[in-house]
């Protein structure tokens, strides 16, 4: 299977002062196409540092990465805008929609930085991903007139409308409840399953059960590589939790 | 990203925050409005007097005797006899940039008809004098050449004068005969008013007659008290006035090194000294006028750093999603660009505005420049790229991830 992402050797470095923290020692990965991936570890164990350079916002100190064929070395800042542009969908745990914006207008954004996709396509295609994410019936509400698992739906839309080859979640979960968590799941579970490549970062245990192979960092390197065991269908599991009781 | 977008993207943030876009704006719309209302009055007013000063006669240039030195003694001006007939024609002979030219003698006395007196001035002069000094006549007629040479005891007189003597009988004054200090004269016609002076002199209070009569019948002098010249147009009146001085210091026999012993006094010159005050006020309305638009840029930069820091989050997200520092900063620029030219626009619409009400309301003189509209949106344009520029760098230069993660 191909392979969206490759990473050999990374290293990440950074200078406060005199002191040396190394982020990264050496991390070697290769994520393929289709995969969903979630990356655990304790805070300063290099997981968000990870991310930041699997989503082209930083750049490592050595090692190579190479996304969907295209070598990530020696990029200038503003390729590097580009590239996640074109080929990266990033979901917050904190949402960052525009407030006073529509859901709508919030998805179109990305498209704005991308010269090449007209007005009409671009309201054609944020509406497509609003539907994706279920929300079709709320493209004109703003993020206060929305619930939290309703914004991470705009947000994720979002970051399905410029059709990236890896969406990348950065705790995604971590501002919901039990019940929207496993919604929101479901719904990375439904894209997943429509072929999208999914890289989550998460500290919550059962959050990575639904995920298909669960990476833990630990002092900057992999500590472990594994595929999930008995991975949770979010959707079931949903179904089985008892109704919502009105508290 | 192309530019369209940037602009979508920038009115967008605006209109998100309406109110806080609308009171910037406000610094820049009543910079703006008061620079163009300062401008206008200020030019208006330089207008109207230009206007009055030409309105006493076109491209007029007049000569009156300066003081006079006799063995070292200066004699006055106000006795001084220099000026003679001889003078005035060597002057037309002399110049060919003279399109009218008169004498001048003037002589104060009481106008008597039947019961009515009333003081007044009388001019005498010849046929010439009506066009120097843009008078017409509204009834009966000018007098003539003929008239000049008999010295014949005719007048025309202003409205003034009219009203003074005539008003309450409301005859026909044409060939009455009134007296001016006992010497009867024939009122041959009346000219239209011309009203009060910018300096308030009343130009209506005013007989004319023929010079020789002036001269010979009522004042019993040969001099002339001034000579009043216009020239072919307003670029000939240098020139005019050059000829005048060679002419005079030649008639005069006025050796290099000594100084005239007349004045001449040109309309341009007039305007000038008149003007000369208002160019200072408008100078300084505008100056504090640009001071508030000024504050009024001040007012963006401080509003666009409060924007750029409230929204490093939304920074970071465009970022993240593809924004590079160049879209950035742009779409910070304009948003700072936008509110200085919307503010500008407004303020122009408001400063036109006001102007009108001021013209209409307090009857002042005004005139907008089309220029000073222009200028003013110019500046304006450039107050926002200048104060918008630092916090637009400011938010280029950010960390995404920093930006992201910025509480």
């Amino acid at each position: 299977m191909k392979h969206i992402i490759q990473i050999s050797d990374l290293h990440k470095e950074f200078h406060m002062g005199d002191i040396t923290v190394h982020a990264l020692r050496g991390v070697s990965m290769n994520i393929s196409e289709g995969d969903f991936v979630s990356i655990m570890g304790t805070s300063g164990s290099g997981k968000s540092t990870m991310l930041n350079i699997l989503g082209c916002l930083d750049k490592p100190t050595s090692g190579s990465y190479i996304l969907n064929g295209l070598n990530m070395n020696e990029r200038t800042n503003n390729e590097l805008a580009e590239l996640r542009n074109q080929q990266l969908g990033f979901v917050f745990q904190s949402y960052n929609l525009l407030p006073r914006t529509t859901a709508i207008e919030n998805v179109e954004l990305p498209l704005y930085y991308n010269s090449q996709v007209s007005a009409k396509e671009r309201r054609e295609r944020a509406l497509y991903s609003l539907e994706m994410v279920g929300l079709a019936d709320r493209i004109h509400h703003t993020p206060n007139q929305l619930s939290g698992g309703q914004q991470q739906r705009v947000a994720i839309a979002r970051s399905l409308v410029n059709n990236p080859v890896v969406i990348l979640a950065d705790e995604a979960t971590g501002n919901l409840d039990t019940r929207t968590s496993y919604e929101i799941m479901a719904l990375f579970q439904k894209l997943n399953d429509d072929g999208k490549t999914i890289v989550f970062v998460t500290h919550e245990q059962d959050i990575a059960q639904f995920t298909k192979r669960s990476i833990v960092f630990r002092d900057g390197r992999i500590e472990k590589d594994i595929p999930v065991e008995k991975r949770d269908n979010a959707a079931k599991k949903l179904a089985e939790m008892p109704k919502e009781d009105n508290y | 990203m192309n530019i369209v977008n940037l602009i979508g993207i920038a009115l967008q943030a605006l209109y998100r925050n309406k109110i806080r876009s609308f009171l910037t704006m406000l610094g820049i719309i009543i910079g703006v409005a008061s620079v163009i209302a300062m401008l206008a009055i200020g030019e208006g007013s330089k207008k109207s007097i230009q206007e009055q000063v030409s309105g006493m006669g076109t491209n007029m240039i007049t000569v009156i005797p300066g003081a006079q030195r006799r063995h070292g003694v200066s004699m006055g001006r106000e006795g001084a006899q220099s000026l003679t007939f001889n003078d005035m024609y060597e002057i037309e002979k002399n110049s060919n940039s003279i399109m009218y030219l008169s004498p001048e003698v003037r002589g104060n006395g009481q106008v008597i008809f039947g019961t009515e007196n009333e003081p007044s001035t009388i001019y005498g002069v010849n046929l010439d004098y009506l066009e120097i000094k843009k008078f017409t006549i509204s009834s009966g007629r000018m007098f003539s050449e003929r008239e000049i040479l008999t010295s014949a005891k005719v007048c025309v007189i202003g409205k003034t004068v009219y009203d003074n003597i005539f008003g309450e009988t409301n005859v026909d004054p044409i060939g009455k005969t009134i007296r001016f200090n006992n010497i009867p004269m024939t009122v041959i016609g009346v000219l239209n008013p011309k009203g009060l002076s910018t300096f308030g002199h009343d130009q209506d209070d005013i007989l004319i007659a023929p010079y020789t009569t002036v001269q010979k019948r009522i004042l019993a002098i040969t001099h002339l008290h001034a000579i009043v010249v216009s020239a072919i147009s307003e670029k000939h009146s240098a020139q005019v006035v050059e000829d005048i001085e060679n002419t005079l210091r030649m008639t005069h026999r006025i050796s290099k090194n000594d100084e005239d012993d007349f004045r001449i006094r040109s309309q341009e010159e007039l305007i000038k000294s008149f003007t000369s005050i208002s160019d200072v006020l408008t100078v300084l309305l505008a100056v504090i006028a640009s001071i508030s638009l000024l504050v009024g840029g001040i007012g963006i930069m401080n509003i666009m750093y409060v924007s750029v820091t409230e929204r490093t989050r939304e920074i970071g997200l465009r970022m993240a999603i593809g924004g590079k520092g160049r879209d950035i900063l742009l779409q910070f620029l304009i948003e700072a660009l936008l509110l200085s030219m919307i503010g500008g626009l407004l303020g122009i619409a408001l400063g036109i505005g006001s102007t009108k009400l001021v013209h209409i309301f307090m009857q002042w003189p005004v005139y907008i420049q089309t220029e000073a509209v222009l200028l003013s949106f110019i500046i304006c344009t450039a107050i926002g790229i200048f104060f918008g520029w630092y916090p637009a760098q400011k938010a280029a230069k950010l960390d995404p991830i920093d930006a992201l993660r910025y509480e």
